[in-house]
């Protein structure tokens, strides 16, 4: 039987702003418990939100990036549920009028028959709306206690939501990818996973092909990798497949993805069900989108995009797909490579040095900054294309300019690593390596010419890896006639 | 008892300093309140020191501002620093603000001496101060009468003359009810008019903070220091000149500002309005007329509907502005919470912490807001929605609305089943403005034979303050009722 899977997502982005939605308390990461609060985001009585027009701009400038039509008004609602990380008893959200809907993005996928490579994929977004970040529990293992840290209460948050739509896990793992490298171009949100910046929750049916209606809809929580988010997909498509092949019936609920033994489980639900209203929220005024402050913020340029960075990479640099995408999978590193070629490096040696060796040394993920400067990579390349050291020398300069900041000339200077290009220096090590070897010399002109590989690694071998492999091997050469 | 002009004017001349006047405030309350009930917390220590600042300000010959010496009391649901502020609820007993609220930090900037906290309503949910869980208030005009509410604290400590102001909150009614029963003059804003910051939220769609003084002057004076300055930029207003503003006021003035004046007086208003309410409301209209305005009766048949829609609105809204009392981080806590998981805990602390009259209202609040009754609540807005129209029509043809300011005058406190299964009638003549969120002011329009204040109200567009103090001034001057002060020293001891 052929089952096709149904996924929907509801993606939570924290926004990069520097104070929270409704008050001017940090929203710095990793601060002390309860640092970052005020009597607003802890829901004291007589305060009330004043709302963060920053928070607006960088939502208007995701839900441009993602193609959406931006309502001309949107309001605020309250979500009214009781929860300890909840301070207001309510969580201040959008829903009848969000700031925007019917968007799109595409993405690239690998195509159902690997045969066809990679093509274009679509997901449609139904919404994009702001809303407020709950507190966080925490549940000390030797005390019966909870306690609650409130610095994330307040974080804005936008909160993009999928249509459902017959997709593979993996192309729907992808178009996350995408979605990520879209609000970082954008300067969205760093959406750093491990610190929760981006969380997503996903909903997820089966049902025959063929079929008309959606199967019953499972909503996955806990997912805080890719890989996760990739695995808990698989693992939920088939449980459901199994069930309907038993004959069986999938209940609607939210499971909770279980990392180590891998599987879904029930959530255990807050006391029976955890009912919610939403009310209108009487304490902030609709916004009105066509007003002057808003209009400035969506006439504001869009940075180019990865999509649209890779295009321009493999046409202007002619780099291969492969090339592009690992320069563009990360703002910053995209920005390097085109300071690394500003500097002078050949586009394509600008790539290998970077895909070879910098990667090495740094990784996108770290979101660290790349501690040897772009001129200053120029540099080792040009050094090396001259001649002046070896490519392998380069690595090493490459490593000690990550470690100490120096110049590649000084290291090449203070470690005596520059190489040795003159025919003169050169011929006497030549001559000395042919006087050792005699026998391979006699080889050689017996018709064996194998053995100048054998010579030439004994020439570089005397010379300590530093002379200038061409002008040795002309030498060789000449010698050897 | 003065008046704040003869206070100013000791002050000035060097009478008497802040401090005697203050001390005679406070002395009037420690010997009276007893009977009275309107604060919950007087401010001996801090209002003493208040007041001895403000003498150190004048003997350097410092201007002490517009409001400079003047003793307020503060309805207990606005924010105080260092000074606890109940709601007149179980919950928040022990609960100070980290702040004072901006209107506070208004007064104390324009000079005022914050006297107490009032006594109200819990949550300043009720029209006759019963449900406070503290005390009841008596009326100082009749102490076995109630004295309106929820700002019933507020009104009866100026009709008492323990504070020639205070501030109160109105959100159906709050304000313009308490100050017809208890005959003193309250204005509610114009809804925005007055920042909210630090008034702790029932229903914040129709919540207001206004003044109520004994004179109509007095409250715009109040008014003035408490609003909002649109173009303000930091640095302190133009004082007004009181005593020259009194003066040019003169009765001749007030008729030259109702010349053509164009006041509509709504029929339905007549429709179970006490008899001898009704006579006040006909004798005002006469005046009206006397004095120039051009007075036209007019139907406003969506008067009825309001104070249903207002309730239903205004109780959806406070069930979840209250949701945040759950008693962890501030409030009332039950005594062994080990026990209980969080659920059970909160449903203790709530039960217990609410009173009767708040838990009912967020009872009913929670279910206007559940799928199944989803109904009443559309046409709840909808109502609003049609008040908010037909009001931006009347005001084409009106420049004020006259109405009654209550439909009963002021009833036993033993009569609970008035107020608290009766509200709705209660409400009936104020809330309608709250829903559209117009000025509305009520002053004192007379007294029934058994000595009972009796309210009038006017009505004005949006941010039309000025005229309605204008014309309430004129009612004021002619109908003289401020004169009369009620009898509470030594006789009635």
């Amino acid at each position: 039987m052929i089952f096709e899977t149904i996924i929907g997502l509801e993606i939570h982005i924290e926004l990069n702003t520097r104070s929270k939605m409704f008050c001017a308390c940090s929203t710095e990461f990793g601060a002390q418990p309860n640092a970052n609060t005020c009597p607003v985001c802890l829901g004291m009585p007589g305060t009330y939100p004043v709302l963060n027009k920053e928070a607006v701009r960088l939502a208007l400038r995701a839900a441009r990036a993602l193609n959406c039509r931006i309502n001309k008004v949107s309001c605020f609602n309250r979500k009214n549920y009781f929860y300890p990380d909840l301070p207001k008893g309510y969580q201040i959200t959008q829903f009848e009028l969000p700031l925007c809907e019917d968007g799109f993005l595409e993405f690239e996928s690998e195509a159902g028959n690997k045969k066809s490579g990679r093509a274009i994929n679509h997901i449609e977004i139904s919404r994009i709306h702001l809303e407020e970040d709950a507190g966080k529990l925490m549940h000390p293992e030797d005390q019966p206690v909870t306690l609650v840290d409130y610095n994330r209460a307040g974080v804005p948050l936008i909160e993009i939501v999928t249509r459902p739509k017959a997709i593979r896990p993996q192309a729907a793992v992808d178009f996350l990818k995408e979605l990520k490298s879209v609000m970082e171009y954008t300067g969205v949100s760093d959406c750093r996973m491990e610190q929760g910046s981006l969380r997503c929750d996903v909903n997820i049916s089966v049902r025959r092909k063929g079929e008309k209606e959606l199967g019953t809809k499972v909503e996955i929580k806990n997912l805080n990798s890719f890989k996760e988010i990739h695995k808990a997909m698989e693992w939920e498509m088939q449980r459901q497949q199994e069930l309907l092949l038993k004959g069986k019936k999938v209940m609607p609920e939210t499971r909770r993805w279980d990392q180590i033994r891998g599987v879904t489980i029930p959530m255990r639900t807050k006391n029976g069900s955890q009912q919610y209203y939403i009310t209108p929220e009487p304490d902030l005024p609709g916004l009105d989108l066509k007003s002057e402050i808003f209009r400035s913020y969506l006439e504001e340029p869009l940075p180019e995009l990865r999509a649209q960075k890779n295009r321009r990479f493999m046409e202007q640099y002619n780099l291969s797909r492969y090339e592009a995408e690992i320069l563009t999978q990360n703002k910053g590193l995209a920005d390097y490579y085109e300071t690394v070629v500003k500097h002078g490096a050949a586009p394509v040696d600008a790539s290998n040095w970077i895909l070879v060796e910098l990667l090495r040394l740094w990784n996108p993920a770290d979101n660290a900054e790349i501690p040897v400067s772009g001129k200053a990579l120029a540099q080792l390349i040009k050094l090396v294309n001259e001649g002046t050291i070896s490519r392998n020398a380069g690595k090493k300069v490459l490593d000690e300019m990550f470690e100490t900041g120096k110049s590649p000339r000084l290291i090449i200077e203070e470690k005596g690593l520059a190489q040795i290009s003159s025919r003169a220096e050169i011929e006497i090590i030549v001559d000395q390596v042919l006087k050792q070897n005699k026998d391979a010399v006699e080889e050689y002109k017996t018709g064996r010419t194998k053995v100048a590989g054998f010579l030439m690694g004994q020439i570089m071998k005397a010379g300590r890896g530093r002379l200038n492999p061409n002008v040795a091997r002309e030498i060789l050469e000449e010698k050897l006639k | 008892m003065m008046t704040i002009l003869e206070l100013q004017k000791g002050y000035r001349e060097g009478s008497f300093s802040v401090r005697q006047a203050v001390e005679s405030f406070l002395e009037r309350i420690k010997k009276l309140d007893q009977r009275i009930g309107a604060f919950i917390t007087v401010c001996y220590n801090e209002a003493l020191d208040q007041a001895e600042q403000l003498d150190q300000r004048l003997s350097r010959g410092e201007n002490i501002g517009p409001l400079g010496g003047i003793p307020v009391a503060v309805k207990d649901n606005i924010c105080t620093k260092n000074i606890r502020t109940t709601c007149a609820s179980r919950m928040l007993e022990n609960f100070v603000a980290p702040c004072d609220a901006r209107v506070v930090e208004n007064l104390k900037k324009a000079g005022a001496v914050i006297i107490g906290k009032t006594n109200m309503d819990e949550f300043a949910m009720g029209a006759a101060s019963g449900t406070s869980a503290y005390k009841k208030i008596a009326n100082p005009w009749n102490l076995s009468k109630v004295p309106g509410g929820s700002s019933g604290g507020s009104a009866a400590a100026v009709a008492a003359g323990f504070a020639p102001l205070a501030l109160g909150s109105d959100t159906g009614g709050s304000i313009r009810q308490p100050a017809s029963f208890c005959g003193v003059v309250g204005l509610k804003p114009t809804y925005g008019a007055v920042s909210r910051e630090g008034l702790i939220a029932f229903a914040p769609s129709f919540d207001t903070i206004g003044p109520m003084a004994s004179t109509v002057k007095d409250c715009e004076l109040l008014f003035n220091v408490i609003k909002e300055q649109n173009q303000s930029n930091g640095s302190d207003t133009e004082e007004p000149d009181i005593e020259n503003s009194h003066k040019n006021n003169c009765t001749g003035a007030f008729d030259a500002g109702m010349q053509n004046m164009r006041i509509g007086m709504p029929k339905e208003c007549l429709v179970g309005l006490d008899q001898e309410a009704a006579q006040i409301y006909l004798r005002a209209e006469k005046i009206y007329r006397d004095s120039g305005a051009r007075v036209e009766w007019f139907s406003l048949p969506e008067i009825d509907a309001c104070a249903s829609a207002y309730f239903i609105l205004s109780s959806a809204e406070a069930a979840s502005s209250l949701a945040r009392y759950d008693g962890i981080r501030y409030g009332f806590s039950i005594k062994d919470p080990q026990d209980l998981n969080f659920d059970d805990l909160i449903r203790s602390n709530r039960t217990e912490g609410f009173g009767d009259e708040v838990r009912r209202r967020i009872l009913f609040g929670t279910c206007m807001r559940m799928p199944e009754f989803a109904a009443y609540y559309e046409k709840a807005e909808k109502i609003r929605k049609n008040i908010k129209q037909a009001v931006n029509r009347l005001f084409g043809r009106f420049d004020l609305i006259l109405m009654p300011t209550s439909p009963v005058l002021p009833f036993d406190i033993k009569e609970k089943h008035k107020y608290l299964h009766n509200e709705n009638q209660l409400d009936k003549f104020t809330a309608i403005m709250n829903l559209a969120g117009i000025p509305a002011l009520s002053l004192p329009g007379g007294f029934s034979r058994t000595g009972l204040p009796v309210g009038l109200q006017l009505a004005g567009d949006y941010f039309t303050e000025d005229k309605l103090f204008r014309a309430a001034s004129c009612l004021e001057q002619k109908l003289g009722v401020y004169k009369k002060l009620p009898c509470l020293e030594g006789d009635q001891a």
